[in-house]
């Protein structure tokens, strides 16, 4: 029994004459699905499966099929002659199109028998010549066929050997799937043996030594497997050692590796190729020389045996040297393997005389998780799902390592610089910070971020686009943008739609102990970031929820002055040891900002209410007085009438005049960031306190935000926060958000973030949002069916967007990666939700 | 909402006879947005009055009462599903609701009193809260031609405010002796014509609705290309076939005559517009530039765009736009998908902003940003100049822009005041040259700044106008060690 070994991802060519028994063949050892006949596309272009005029468009069409499986991944049989070269190399093309291995399975059976079974068919009518004729182009083909790029050759020669043969298909040596981990990520070590040693060790292995004390194993006592990405040896102390733990690990299966470019180059040295002992080479060569050349030889074979790249954890980690673009997963060809081992060039230099490398992570869209070394960079970022823990440890950084699943990392510092850089250590995009990229924040994203990942649809990224590049501030200066709020959970209390019963009650079972209720201030939302210096740029920026400068010049200069001063005047620039903050405040009065809306809209709508109702109520009146049974109709208009008298008392509450800045204040109520550092962790009794601050240092431009500390379980501070609302709402304020006492960055036990705050709306308030007669018992029934899910899950992933564009803002990261935050926020304001919640 | 219809023929009374609703008792209908009730709050010899009112269920009007999605009106008409004025003011639930009611009397029909239907008689109807948008004043414009003597008393936007003015609404008074059939036709009509919105999704037979409510007195009314617009809500088509439909019965009448003035401005050599001028000079700066492969950025719906496909010299155009109602708009109006392949494959509509580096842009012969630029924020002008000249880098670039200067020409436009609310500066001559020297030493590109339009002597042309070109290429220029080629 001849057994067949065959890639599971492979294109495989049958190659035999007609009659050979190749269709037969390929239904025995294959589904019927994987079998791409030539005869059967025929007939598919042309309605016969005998006409030879068809064979161009009936191959055009097989090699289509082909490619498309392929690129799906899918293994592909083709059941053709494939006696010419030119129909082989056309296969061999597609199979490398698409980095698959390309397999022929050669049917050799005696002429004699091949002409009985053709003639044997009613639908084959050539002679015997054209066997013949094949025949030697089959005789032909044996020797060229390794030759025109088949990875392996499978002969079957005789009946006999085609019957037994049997069909084994093999795992690609790249493909460890069913390996799920955790893993631990070593970056490029670079020989540097004792910052490797220390990283393990905290890492929690327990290194083995042999007798002369070198490591030569290291075991995780809770099973972890260490992954080596590669660049183990060139430039640092002892390449040996590094090479002898690791091939140690490897080979007592408690670490995988993949090679690296410095691997390859080792090994075509120790094969005796001319390669110039460059890039710390000759170091390593130099350390391999007093060692034992058994050593040398096993270390060779070693590197020889490594496959390109793993695919691990069901497909969901990819690890390479130099990262792999998502068409190359589990793939095997030459560009493959070179990617791999180099990445991508632009085939430019820097000005270091290096290659500069195409940042494929940027354009990666990839499902999985990517995780590379190759290019030190200072501090490891994710980009697009992709990580590259390459940390420069030999020039003189730190040995970092990315534990699997947990995302966590863990870096050791380089005991000193061992090898000069090049070019110094840098981001890997080496664009001016200021500059964005369309592509950057256009089409279908997915953003993972330290809270959460997210996918923009690509429809809501355009919206934004428009936006943000025609109306908002300069993205520089745009450093968060507040996320929706959702409201409290519809109140079953007889009248409300809304009620601190709920609000209290989410809170409650999210296994929140103690809230903060604060006023919830009528007004509009203005983010501060205000400088300590005034600067050429106006020292600051205001803006709103959008991102649109807050009135524009000059009155956005002279609102920053006054924070300024304040802050200035509470002294907190140098407690809080920053030169900017960034404040989350609402501007009063609302008519300051909105005054065109309250007028074309609320109070157009309160007009003719006003009148229409009277109106109506004198044509009732008339009738009564005429004994015309109207009572049930004018009782009807009478309470709209009423209801639309509440409706303009609850627009007018929040009008006041107002001249430039003269009768506008602020009510700032959370500090979100300064220089280098966020607030987020903070209580917001912290919070309320800087805000208290800034009120006491200049009262006229500040209005206080009143609040009440409750803890749930305590049923009377629950009653007293309830009374203490309906008061609020029935002086006309237009309720209280809720927040979790412990911060804006508050988790809940299970660790997940919490709603940053829930808001309860006043009864009045709420005729406004949801119409004056929403108080109606009908109507609020029908109102109570409302659907918060959307709202709650666009609320939480913009928190969480919000929450990581802080964080990048303190850590400095390039802008365009804080911006595709920011955007992301915008975008997702454009998702439909009801725009009354 | 509410309508009252009073009338002062003797008797009185007969008014519910014409219709058909018994002045002592109170008549209510079903309707899909709420109920509408007819009663009389006077009914005597001397005086009649019927009153309509309408109870807008705001639930029903949203789809709310009915479960998700189903039954609502459209939302420019309920202004979304936000608080909004229709359970108030009249609008074409008042028509609807008219033509339920009062189906015999709008035909000008009566059982009781047929010759009386047919009978002019004197009548005042009220409207007390009636959206006129356009001004009280159109009100006036499409009543009185019909007979009727106008009042339409504005209403305060909020008495509490009092310098806020007035609102939108008024109150409105017909009085004229009609026949009570043409009275109601035209409130049928011109309610929703002065309101200017429809409670439900307006189809080709609204034409076959308007012909016949109008007839009689659409055909010949000043005012009538307002009305028909307005009635089939904006709709082009249909209001095409309308105005032709109604010319064809005002044919049948009398030939017509086009006012005098109308004549002489057809006949008057005409100045062509600024923005052709611009075009032209864009164009023409193209043109010697020797482009082939164009981007016209900022390209809003295409006013460049068609004069560029008009030129087989153009190989490769490409508009883009922030915009993408503005791209679609664009794609309508040059016919893309009518255009021969050959044609098409010329042209792309491209989404990109300005201010971020798009590198589908690079490696274009020309790049236009007409009257495009100040619709840029200033402090936002660098990112666009790193975009446009930096990065996508065309050889020749177009810009125009306004020039500040000439703005005192044009009446109605205040000092400081800009030429279009969405400009975010204008400049004036120097600054605009400031701006373009800047440009052209940071980025390597020589300018050369022309006018568009007739050169004030004192003030300049409306239109100021550069022409970029890029230095050669590989070489460093400009501030010092900027390269060109990237």
């Amino acid at each position: 029994m001849t057994i067949l070994d065959i890639p599971e991802l492979a294109l495989v060519a049958l190659v035999g004459v007609s009659g050979s028994g190749k269709s037969t063949f390929a239904a025995r050892h294959f589904a019927p699905s994987q079998v791409l006949a030539s005869d059967a596309f025929r007939a598919m272009v042309a309605d016969d499966e005998n006409d030879q005029s068809a064979s161009a468009d009936a191959f055009g069409a097989l090699h289509h099929v082909a490619g498309v499986r392929l690129r799906r991944g899918r293994l592909t049989v083709v059941d053709a002659t494939n006696l010419q070269p030119h129909a082989r190399a056309g296969l061999v093309q597609v199979a490398r199109e698409h980095d698959v291995l390309p397999v022929a399975i050669v049917l050799d059976v005696p002429e004699a028998l091949a002409w009985e079974r053709t003639q044997a068919r009613a639908d084959r009518d050539f002679d015997r010549q054209v066997l013949a004729r094949m025949q030697r182009d089959l005789r032909r083909s044996y020797g060229q066929l390794a030759r025109e790029g088949f990875r392996k050759v499978h002969v079957l020669r005789g009946v006999e050997e085609i019957d037994a043969a049997e069909v084994r298909l093999d795992k690609l040596h790249n493909d460890r799937r069913e390996l799920t981990g955790p893993f631990d990520i070593v970056g490029d070590v670079h020989g540097c043996r004792a910052e490797l040693e220390e990283l393990l060790a905290r890492l929690g292995f327990v290194l083995h030594r042999d007798d002369a004390g070198r490591p030569v194993d290291a075991v995780h006592p809770a099973g972890r497997t260490a992954v080596f990405v590669g660049d183990l040896v060139d430039r640092g102390p002892d390449s040996p050692g590094v090479l002898r733990l690791v091939m140690g690990m490897v080979a007592a299966g408690h670490a995988i590796c993949v090679p690296g470019n410095h691997e390859h180059k080792l090994l075509r040295k120790l094969r005796g190729q001319d390669v110039k002992l460059t890039h710390g080479l000759a170091e390593t060569m130099a350390q391999l020389d007093a060692e034992d050349p058994a050593f040398v030889t096993g270390a060779a074979t070693f590197i020889d045996g490594l496959a390109s790249h793993f695919v691990l954890d069901g497909g969901r980690l990819v690890v390479a040297h130099a990262g792999l673009k998502e068409a190359y997963h589990g793939r095997a060809s030459g560009r493959v393997r070179s990617f791999a081992l180099w990445g991508e060039t632009t085939g430019e230099t820097d000005e270091y005389g290096l290659p500069v490398r195409y940042p494929w992570a940027r354009d990666y869209r990839g499902a999985a998780t990517v995780v590379y070394g190759h290019t030190p960079t200072p501090t490891p970022e994710w980009i697009n799902n992709t990580l590259c823990v390459d940390t420069g440890c030999v020039f003189g950084g730190k040995l970092t390592a990315l534990r699997y699943p947990e995302r966590e990392l863990v870096a050791v510092d380089a005991q000193r610089e061992w090898y000069a850089p090049a070019r110094p250590l840098v981001s890997a995009p080496t664009r001016p910070d200021t500059v964005l990229d369309l592509a950057d924040v256009t089409g279908r994203r997915h953003l993972e971020h330290a809270y959460g990942t997210l996918t923009v649809p690509a429809e809501n990224a355009a919206a934004a686009l428009e936006v943000m590049s025609r109306f908002a501030v300069d993205p520089g200066r745009l450093v968060w943008l507040p996320p929706t709020m959702a409201p409290c959970s519809t109140s079953t209390v007889e009248g409300f739609l809304e009620h601190p019963a709920q609000a209290f009650g989410d809170y409650r079972s999210a296994g929140v102990e103690r809230v903060v209720c604060e006023e919830k201030h009528m007004g509009s939302r203005a983010v501060v970031l205000v400088e300590r210096e005034p600067g050429p740029f106006g020292g600051g920026v205001v803006h709103t929820r959008t991102g649109r400068p807050f009135f524009g010049p000059p009155w956005d200069g002279e609102l920053l002055d006054r924070v300024r001063a304040a802050v200035g005047t509470a002294g907190l620039w140098d407690e809080l040891g920053t030169d900017r903050l960034l404040l989350d405040c609402e501007l009063l009065p609302w008519s300051a900002k909105a005054g065109g809306l309250i007028r074309e809209q609320y109070a157009g709508v309160g007009a003719a209410g006003r009148a229409a109702l009277p109106a109506a109520l004198d044509a009732l009146e008339a009738a009564g007085a005429r004994g015309l049974p109207v009572d049930a109709l004018r009782d009807r208009m009478t309470a709209r009438r009423a209801e639309i008298e509440s409706y303009s008392a609850a627009y007018r509450t929040y009008v006041a005049p107002t001249e430039g800045l003269r009768g506008v204040t602020l009510a700032p109520f959370s500090v979100l960031a300064g220089a280098k550092v966020t607030f987020t962790d903070r209580d917001h009794g912290w919070h309320l306190a800087l805000a208290d601050r800034l009120c006491a240092a200049d009262p006229e431009f500040f209005t206080p935000t009143r609040r009440q500390v409750v803890e749930l379980a305590d049923d009377a501070a629950v009653t007293a926060a309830t009374d203490w609302w309906l008061a609020l709402t029935g002086a006309g304020g237009e309720g209280m958000v809720v927040k979790p006492y412990a911060g804006p960055a508050a988790r809940s036990a299970r660790g997940s973030l919490l709603q940053p705050g829930i808001k309860c709306r006043g009864r009045e308030y709420l005729r406004i949002i949801y119409g004056p007669g929403y108080t109606d018992p009908a109507q609020l029934a029908a109102l109570r069916r409302r659907s918060l899910g959307r709202k709650r899950g666009l609320a939480l992933r913009e928190h969480a967007l919000g929450l990581a564009a802080l964080d990048g803002y303190a850590a400095d990261v390039p802008l365009w990666r804080r911006h595709a935050l920011v955007f992301a926020i915008l975008a997702c304001e454009s998702e439909p939700v009801d725009p009354r919640l | 909402m509410l309508l009252t219809l009073t009338t002062t023929h003797r008797p009185a009374t007969d008014l519910g006879y014409l219709l058909a609703k018994h002045p002592d008792r109170i008549h209510s209908f079903e309707l899909p947005v709420g109920a509408a009730h007819v009663f009389y709050p006077e009914a005597d010899e001397q005086h009649c009055t019927a009153a309509l009112l309408v109870d807008v269920d705001p639930l029903r009007l949203t789809g709310e009462g009915r479960g998700r999605g189903r039954g609502r009106t459209p939302e420019s008409f309920s202004l979304g599903q936000y608080v909004n004025d229709r359970p108030y003011a009249a609008s074409s639930l008042l028509s609807s609701a008219l033509a339920k009611v009062f189906r015999s009397a709008l035909r000008g029909e009566s059982r009781d009193r047929p010759e009386l239907a047919a009978a002019p008689i004197p009548l005042q109807l009220r409207v007390p809260v009636l959206r006129c948008r356009g001004g009280a004043n159109l009100a006036a414009r499409v009543f009185a031609p019909l007979g009727w003597a106008v009042t339409a008393a504005p209403i305060p936007l909020d008495e509490t405010h009092p310098q806020w003015g007035e609102s939108r609404y008024v109150d409105l008074t017909l009085t004229g002796t009609l026949r009570l059939a043409d009275a109601l036709n035209h409130l049928y009509v011109l309610l929703p014509v002065l309101d200017d919105a429809k409670h439900y999704w307006v189809a080709p037979d609204e034409i076959d609705k308007l012909l016949r409510a109008g007839a009689g007195w659409l055909a010949d009314h000043p005012e009538r290309a307002v009305i028909v617009r307005r009635y089939l809500a904006h709709r082009r088509a249909l209001a095409g076939e309308a105005m032709a439909r109604l010319a064809a019965q005002q044919l049948a009448d009398e030939p017509p005559v086009d006012s005098v003035a109308e004549v002489e401005r057809e006949q008057a050599p005409r100045q062509p517009s600024l923005a052709l001028r611009r075009r032209e000079a864009v164009l023409a700066a193209l043109t010697a530039s020797g482009a082939t492969r164009v981007l016209d950025l900022g390209c809003g719906p295409g006013a460049l765009l068609s004069a560029l496909i008009g030129d087989r010299r153009y190989t490769e155009i490409v508009g883009t736009d922030v915009s993408h109602q503005a791209l679609t708009l664009a794609a309508r109006r040059l016919r893309l998908d009518r255009l021969p392949e050959r044609q098409r494959d010329r042209v792309r509509l491209w989404q990109s902003a300005l201010t971020y580096r798009d590198d589908r842009l690079r490696g274009y012969d020309a790049g236009v940003l007409m009257e495009v630029i100040e619709h840029v924020d200033p402090p936002r002008l660098p990112a666009l100049e790193d975009a446009v000249f930096g990065h996508a880098r065309p050889a020749t670039v177009v810009v125009t822009t306004p020039n500040a200067e000439h703005n005192v020409r044009y009446e109605g436009l205040g000092a400081g005041q800009f030429r279009h609310p969405d400009h975010r500066f204008e400049w004036t001559r120097v600054e605009f040259a400031d701006w373009v020297d800047r440009v052209a030493a940071a980025y390597g590109y020589v300018a050369e700044i022309r006018g568009v339009g007739d050169d004030d002597s004192e003030v300049g042309p409306p239109t100021q106008l550069a022409v970029f070109r890029t230095v050669g290429t590989g070489t460093t220029v400009g501030t010092g060690t900027r390269e060109v080629a990237r």
